[in-house]
Formats: structure tokens, C-alpha cells, sequence
């Protein structure tokens, strides 16, 4: 069984590597390029902290092929932060202390990042819906749903601002 | 809406207690970087995975891994007979004493499988792919026997036995024959039969839970490399790196300076990482292939083979007089402890009733052994289970008296001198202020509406101290580096820095807080039972502590004078020698920078064994609405306060009590093994284990208050566990009041909402 030769943007970059068909886009992102900000916990799409961003859109990266990911964008948690600024949602996060072990936390932020790119003013019950693919064991997501909100306010002052 | 109540404006004069920096290693974890368990790797290293038992009840006739071996890039196979035999230890560790034997079988089933997904051999391999096909090749030979699930069909008299060496313990004469009763626990007071006859009101109820898992998020993974000199390495995520050495060495039988533990961040644990399950099995696939060896759990196998907690049957009976003070209660308590004893039971006995002064008692508890997962420690272990009965028949008490819930639990509620159930005498506790809380919260008097109902319940946790060790370095630019042996699992590090930064009198974002390997710092006992704030706590502050009568010394030397002649105080040491003059203070920065030069490096380590832990108490309040059509239940409102000793770190505090709340919920509503009639669970995964998802909760309104534990330099109590204990109560007696209809078996899934609303038609 023969590797297959994949290209990819990844966080901005191209990036190219070799893998198995069976490979997951998780697997890949983490033994192959060596993001392992994206976490297993599940493996089966339930719990949302492999959450990547493809072509704009939310996946599990758990349930994509590596292969799949021929020509495609990818956002990961590691692409977040430009040059050392932190992405509202991820200084919100801390502010508010919306993490506790902070293992879900990439996936999370990944979910959220890709419901404020396409809504900019979500309620309180969209983001909790929105987020309902992401488990965190640890907070309750009452501090989660706060950050995320407050992320919001902010995004809308820097885009009014721009 | 959050608050803290009786905290002073000024903050009791502390500049940092009591604050809410950003957290030292929050970056690495929004960023992606912090490593957890499975993200480590090694030059060379092998892949392995474990193979499991099908069977709930098996005897393991004969494990032949010849074909896997000749699969190629398959470099060891291990089974039991590959382990060491050990006697029948106890060793202590973190929150209840482990059978050292127990454990090593559980890591890796000998003569028997006890349940399905006991671990029965394990392979390494040159890729996953690889050890994924070699665990088919390695054949298992088992004779299945008959299986016992259920915690009552498991103590009947003809249940299929478990263990020939069970005799029931604590029993006045040792049985004749074995069975799956491990022990029995008992705590009386006064006479109850003759105060339950003589009562003006009596309840009662049987409850059930059933077993749920903690469900950190995170996977167990370790990365174990063990060299042809015995010499042992492992990187893993846990609870407690100390506790994995020592299981580790007692587990294969070395020695415990011959292991060194570094930990992982870690993803999660709520108990169920205060054990081992790969470390052991990864270090002797190591040995036998001469590699580093990986060995990562699937959710499927988190499930079946790791946590969870007891499955029970509460019995509750309760005796009180017209005005509401009880005067009698019984409550007995069956727990399902997993393939080997120690349920949570016992302690589920000593909290029972601790929220009560109750004179006439008999509390019992039985731990017995069934062909389940091995039960590991969940937060406030066996608490929430026992409260879940006392707290629904108090519901039923109220009712039945007409009384309001709260000043029921107000009436009969601990307070300093009286004598808990479970023995000693309650000092500094504030259990009553938390109710009284509850009744101040404005969500206690928001309307309900039709199908919704309010549910009160109350909880109790002893919180821990123990073993810790802690160091703090003072560098030569003034900054301070804490090191502690306690794996962060809820911002832990935030509380450290913020108690060595009041202590030093420096600010929080000049101290770094570490958490190192078992070589880099002095033992700790394990992340849990709420310790880490208090006891390891306690050791950062002796230690920040010593780091200032060095620096004092110093000026004294500086200002030739004697160090009772020198304050510190904000950082720094003040001269209060008036025949030096006017002396301008020493900041600690200065007296660090010439530090080579008056003594050399500032540090100092401190081992202690920390006493005196605060007890924690949570009132809760939740307010659910019932769907008549299909029984679902939502939860509109939830009320959390507690006592919290002190609030080192406000904002993780908070977010204990809503973590804990959440997890509750879940119990009450969604989460239970479930398993087929061959033994086997058909739920081990998250779309049919269901834990509550964002959308499943409100805000999670919390009341912080504060009666500071005197025996903590800063009044910390542990925080953690506490407010899991009530929410099970909480959410059913919430429903209870929403359809008129006691539910007392969890979870209260729809259709038995459904069904219940259906019967009292």
C-alpha cells in the first residue's frame, strides 16, 4: 500500500506530506506536520476537540482523510495567534478563565473563531448551540459561553474601528 | 451573575489573594502548545496497543502470541504471566488505600478476566497500524463463566463469585463462605429504632443511581523507556507522578529511585487518573523490546476499562418531630465496586449525614464486587450518591411537614460544635451561611411557571491535606520560581503564584510557577481530593516564607544589625534599627542582585504533611421545566453557593463550582452504563454516553462564601469536590416539584419521565 502525496494550505502555509489512505486529517496534522494543538478525545466526531477550519468551514478532523485534504485550507488552533497577538477569542478565553485543563480549549476556540467569521453577533442560545459539538468536562461552559460573547463585542468594535 | 459575599472591600489588606491574574500556562493552552499525554514522542519509538477481554467473567485458559510475534515490525508481546506476582498490600494513595495486588491485576488480568475490556495482553509495534493487527494475532483461550452486574444480584446468596478470597470484613464473625461482599461499614449513634418509632413524621425511600465515568475529555497516554540497566523514564498523564512511580515500581517489582516520572499536562482526570492503567504495561513492553513505547487509550477503552464510579441502591429512612427537627435516620447503602473491592462506599457512609446534627443514627454501607470496570475515584467519591437519597427523602420531608426546603436543612444543619456522623467536631464551617445564601439570591424568588419546579439540596466534602513538597527560587533579576510536584488540573498553578506572590510580596506575573519531575522536587501526594490549593499551597507559602528570613538576614548583614531588627513588607525589608539612621528599604530585587555576595543563592524547599483541611459545604438550587409530551427536562436556572474557606483565585473557584454542577447534571439527566445481557456496555462512546453539552445548561449563578480556614496560612479549604455532591438531589427534587411525582432512579431520562407522568395520570 503505497503513500499518497498530499499539498495543503495550512495555516497560511502550503504544506505538503505523505500519507496513509486510511489516515485521518487528525492524525496527519499531529505525526506528520507536528500540530498537535488539535486533540483526540473521542475519535469518532463527538466531542469536537479535533475541530479544524477547512475552506471556511467547520469539521472534525477526526472524520476527514488526510488525503481529503488535497488542495484545501486549513486553519488550525497553532494558526490562531498572528506573530504572537492573540485572536480575541484566545484573550478572552484567558480573561475569563474559560479554561480549567485546557484540552478541549483549542477545539473550542476553533468552534467559536469559525460561528464569529460567519456571525458576528450570536446570541447567547446560537453560541450554545453552535458549541454543542464541542464537550468540555471541566467549566460547565458558563465562563466558555461569557468569553465568547465578550470575544464578539470585541470583533464588532475592531471591524466598526477599521 | 457571581458573587463573593463577606469579602471586605480592601481585601483583608492582601494584594494578590484574592485577585484574578490571567493564568501563568493559559497561552500555552490557547495557543495549542501546552503538551498533554499523547502528545509526547521519542527518537525510535514503538507503538503499542492493549489487548481486552470480550467477556464480562472469564477464566484465561492460555495466551499464545507466537503468530503476532512473527508478524514483522512486532517487537514484544506482554500478558500476565509476564508480571510479577505480588502479595496483598495496602498502600495509601491520594484519596483511599489501594490493594497493591488489586491493581496489578487490573493493569493486567492473571488466571481471570473480570470484566469486559480487562486487559489481558499488550503488544509493541514499529507503527499503530502494525500493533493494531498484531493484537488479532495474539490468541486468547478463555472458558467464559457467569457474569454479575447489578450491586444486589451481586449479593445474593447464588451469584456467581468473583473472587475465592473474599470473605466479608467488618462483619462480627468471618463468613464461611467467600462471596462478593468485601466488606461492611457501619457508623450508629444513640438509638434509632426507639426514635424512629417515637417520631411524629417518618419518610422513606429507596434510590438508585447507576455507574457513571468521569469523562475527562482526555484519553490516558504515557510514553514509558526503561534501559538494559533498569533505569526507567516515563512521560504521562495523570493526577499525581509521584502516585505513577510508586504504582509503577510496586506494580514490576523496582525500585523507586530507579524511575523517573515527568508529567504531561493533563486533559482532565476528576479521580480517574489517581490510578495506573498503561504506565506499568508500557514500562515492561519497553523492557522486553529495548524501545521507548507509546501507549494511548481510545474513548471506547476510557470507558471500558478505566473509572468509573459506583452504581448504588440508597435506602433512606428519616424520623422528625411536627416542628421539623429529625430526630432519627437510617440510611443504607449498596455500591457496585468494580472487579476488585473498594468502592467509594465508605465514604459515602461518613458524608451521609454531615450536613445534619442528627442524634439518633445507623448509617451502612456495603462494597461489593461485580464484573464492571474496577471503580476509580470521582470527585467527592460515593458523596453524590448518598446525597442523592438523603436529599430526596429530605425533599419528601418537606413536603410531608409543609415546610420550605431550605429552612428545613436551616433547622437541622451543622454548625461549629457539633459532632459530624463520622466523628469529629465541625469548627470554622460555613454551612449555613451558604443556605441563608440561597435564600438571598434573587433566583430564589423568580417565579415558575407551568411543568417547572425548584429543587433544593445541600452537600458535603471533607477536603484532604497530606503530603507536599515546594520549592521557591529567587533568580538574580528579582524574579521567583515555584516549584511544586502536583500536576495542574484546574489552574492550580495560578493559585501557587498567587500565594508565593502575596507571601514575597512581589507581584503575580513575577513569580513562574513549575510543576516538575519526581528527580526535581520532593514528593507530593497526588492532584486530588481538593489538596492541591491547601496542603501544596501551604508548602509555597513555608517556602516563600524561608526565602524571606534568608532575605531579611541579608540586610541585616547588609545594615549590620541583628534580623530582628528588619521588617519585610512589600517586597521589601524595611530597617528598624534606629541607631542605623534613616535606611533606605532593600527591594528584594536589590538583595537578589547582590545575592552571590551575601550568602549566595536565595531558595529555599520545604516538605510537610499538611492537617487541618477545611470541610466544604454547597447548597444548590435548580429550577428545571418538564415536557409533558416527551419528558424531557430542562434546566432553566442553577443556583451554586458554598463555603470556600478562602478564594485564592476567584474566578477557578467559580469554576469548580460550575464544573462540578455541570458533571452533577449530567448524572441526574443523561450518563449511565449501560449493558447488554452478555455483560458487555453498549454506550462506551460520546454520542451515546451523553454528558451535557453547552446547549444542555444555563449560567451555573454562583455564591462564593468566605469563613477563611485557620489552619491555612490564607484560609484556603479545598474546593473541587464539594459541589458535585448536590445537583443529583438538586435536578430530581427539582422535578419532583415540577410533575408531582418522585423519581428515584437516575438518570431521569425521558422515557421514564414520560412513563411516571403517564402512571400518575
Amino acid at each position: 500500500m503505497s503513500k499518497i502525496h498530499v499539498t495543503a494550505v495550512v495555516n497560511g502555509d502550503t504544506a505538503e506530506f505523505l500519507t496513509d489512505p486510511g489516515t485521518t486529517l487528525l492524525d496527519a496534522l499531529r505525526d506528520e506536520l507536528g500540530l498537535t494543538g488539535s486533540k483526540e478525545g473521542c475519535g469518532s466526531g463527538d466531542c469536537g476537540a479535533c475541530s479544524v477550519i477547512v475552506d471556511g468551514r467547520l469539521v472534525c478532523s477526526c472524520l476527514m482523510l488526510a488525503a481529503e485534504a488535497e488542495g484545501h485550507r486549513i486553519e488550525t488552533i497553532e494558526g490562531m495567534a498572528h506573530s504572537g497577538d492573540l485572536h480575541p477569542l484566545q484573550q478572552k478565553f484567558l480573561e475569563h478563565a474559560a479554561l480549567q485543563c485546557g484540552f478541549c480549549t483549542p477545539g473550542l476556540l476553533v468552534a467559536a473563531k469559525a460561528l464569529l467569521d460567519t456571525n458576528p453577533d450570536p446570541t447567547e442560545e446560537e453560541t450554545r448551540y453552535w458549541l454543542a459539538g464541542n464537550l468540555c468536562r471541566c467549566t460547565g461552559y458558563d465562563k466558555v459561553i461569557r468569553a465568547v460573547l465578550d470575544a464578539a463585542a470585541v470583533l464588532r468594535q475592531e471591524r466598526r474601528a477599521a | 451573575m457571581s458573587d463573593v459575599l463577606d469579602r471586605p472591600e480592601t481585601g483583608e489588606g492582601f494584594h494578590s489573594v484574592g485577585t484574578r491574574p490571567i493564568r501563568p500556562d493559559g497561552i500555552e493552552k490557547v495557543t495549542g502548545r501546552a503538551a498533554f499525554g499523547a502528545d509526547f514522542v521519542m527518537p525510535g519509538m514503538l507503538y503499542g496497543r492493549i489487548k481486552r477481554s470480550p467477556h464480562a467473567h472469564a477464566k484465561i485458559v492460555s495466551v499464545d502470541a507466537r503468530k503476532a510475534l512473527a508478524l514483522p515490525g512486532v517487537k514484544a508481546v506482554v500478558s500476565g504471566a509476564d508480571f510479577p506476582d505480588l502479595a496483598d498490600e495496602l498502600i495509601e494513595g491520594g484519596e483511599a488505600a489501594s490493594s497493591m495486588r488489586d491493581l496489578a491485576w487490573n493493569v493486567m488480568a492473571r488466571q481471570k478476566a473480570l470484566y469486559e475490556g480487562h486487559a489481558v495482553a499488550a503488544v509493541a509495534a514499529t507503527s499503530p497500524t502494525i500493533a493494531e493487527a498484531a493484537l488479532d494475532l495474539i490468541e486468547v483461550t478463555y472458558e467464559p463463566l457467569p457474569h454479575v452486574i447489578d450491586v444486589e444480584d451481586a449479593m445474593a446468596p447464588n451469584a456467581p463469585v468473583l473472587h475465592a478470597h473474599i470473605f466479608t470484613e467488618g462483619l462480627e464473625e468471618r463468613p464461611k463462605l467467600p462471596s462478593n461482599i468485601a466488606r461492611k461499614h457501619q457508623f450508629v449513634r444513640g438509638d434509632v429504632d426507639a426514635a424512629l418509632a417515637a417520631a411524629d413524621v417518618v419518610v422513606e425511600g429507596r434510590y438508585t443511581t447507576k455507574s457513571v465515568h468521569q469523562g475527562y475529555i482526555e484519553p490516558h497516554a504515557c510514553v514509558a523507556s526503561m534501559g538494559p540497566d533498569g533505569q526507567g523514564q516515563i512521560w504521562s498523564s495523570s493526577q499525581g507522578h509521584f502516585m505513577v512511580r510508586t504504582y509503577c515500581a510496586k506494580v514490576l517489582k523496582l525500585d523507586i529511585s530507579d524511575l523517573r516520572v515527568t508529567p504531561a499536562e493533563i486533559g482532565g482526570g476528576f479521580g480517574g487518573k489517581t490510578t495506573v492503567y498503561l504506565e506499568p504495561v508500557a514500562l515492561l513492553l519497553s523492557r522486553h523490546a529495548g524501545a521507548p513505547v507509546k501507549l494511548v487509550m481510545s474513548r471506547d477503552e476510557v470507558f471500558r476499562a478505566t473509572g468509573p464510579t459506583s452504581g448504588g441502591v440508597i435506602e433512606v429512612k428519616l424520623g422528625a418531630k411536627k416542628d421539623g427537627t429529625i430526630t432519627a435516620a437510617e440510611v443504607t447503602l449498596k455500591f457496585q465496586a468494580g472487579a476488585f473491592p473498594g468502592s467509594p462506599v465508605g465514604t459515602a457512609c461518613m458524608t451521609a449525614l454531615a450536613c445534619y446534627d442528627i442524634p439518633n443514627f445507623r448509617i451502612v454501607g456495603w462494597d461489593v464486587v461485580t464484573n464492571s470496570p474496577k471503580t476509580a475515584a470521582y470527585r467527592a467519591p460515593g458523596a453524590p450518591i448518598s446525597a442523592f437519597g438523603v436529599e430526596s427523602a429530605m425533599d419528601d420531608l418537606a413536603l410531608k411537614l409543609g415546610m420550605d426546603p431550605v429552612d428545613l436543612r436551616d433547622k437541622n444543619g451543622a454548625r461549629d460544635g457539633v459532632k459530624a456522623a463520622y466523628g469529629p467536631t465541625f469548627q470554622n464551617i460555613g454551612f449555613l451561611q451558604a443556605l441563608h445564601a440561597l435564600k438571598q439570591h434573587p433566583n430564589y424568588d423568580v417565579p415558575l411557571g407551568p411543568n417547572q419546579g425548584r429543587g433544593i439540596a445541600v452537600g458535603f466534602w471533607f477536603n484532604v491535606g497530606g503530603e507536599s513538597t515546594a520549592a521557591v527560587h529567587i533568580g538574580e533579576d528579582g524574579t521567583a520560581t515555584v516549584v511544586t510536584g502536583n500536576p495542574d488540573i484546574g489552574g492550580s498553578r495560578a493559585s501557587m503564584a498567587i500565594m508565593a506572590a502575596e507571601t514575597l510580596g512581589i507581584s503575580v506575573e513575577d513569580v513562574r510557577p513549575v510543576v516538575a519531575d519526581t528527580a526535581s522536587i520532593g514528593y507530593s501526594m497526588l492532584t486530588g481530593g481538593s489538596r492541591t490549593t491547601f496542603a501544596t499551597g501551604m508548602a509555597v507559602v513555608r517556602a516563600a516564607e524561608k526565602v524571606v528570613e534568608n532575605l531579611k538576614a541579608r540586610a541585616a548583614k547588609i545594615w549590620d544589625t541583628s534580623p530582628e531588627n528588619v521588617e519585610w513588607s512589600a517586597g521589601k525589608a524595611h530597617c528598624l534599627d534606629a541607631s542605623k539612621g534613616e535606611q533606605k528599604p532593600l527591594t528584594l530585587k536589590g538583595l537578589a542582585a547582590q545575592s552571590a555576595r551575601t550568602g549566595g543563592p536565595v531558595s529555599a524547599e520545604v516538605s510537610l504533611n499538611a492537617q487541618g483541611a477545611g470541610p466544604g459545604f454547597a447548597a444548590h438550587m435548580c429550577d428545571v421545566e418538564v415536557d409533558p409530551e416527551t419528558g424531557h427536562v430542562t434546566v432553566l436556572r442553577y443556583t451554586a453557593t458554598q463555603d470556600v474557606g478562602r478564594a485564592i483565585h476567584p474566578s477557578y473557584v467559580e469554576g469548580q463550582m460550575q464544573g462540578g454542577v455541570a458533571q452533577g447534571v449530567g448524572w441526574a439527566l443523561n450518563e449511565e452504563y449501560i449493558y447488554d445481557s452478555e455483560g458487555r456496555m453498549e454506550n462506551a462512546g460520546f454520542l451515546d454516553y451523553r454528558v451535557p453539552v453547552a446547549s444542555d445548561l444555563p449560567m451555573i449563578d454562583t455564591v462564593m462564601i468566605e469563613v477563611p480556614n485557620p489552619r491555612h496560612p490564607y484560609g484556603a479549604k479545598g474546593v473541587g469536590e464539594a459541589p458535585i455532591v448536590p445537583p443529583l438531589a438538586a435536578v430530581a427534587n427539582a422535578v419532583r416539584r415540577a410533575i408531582g411525582v418522585r423519581m428515584p432512579d437516575l438518570p431521569l431520562s425521558p422515557p421514564k419521565i414520560r412513563a411516571a407522568i403517564d402512571a400518575a395520570r
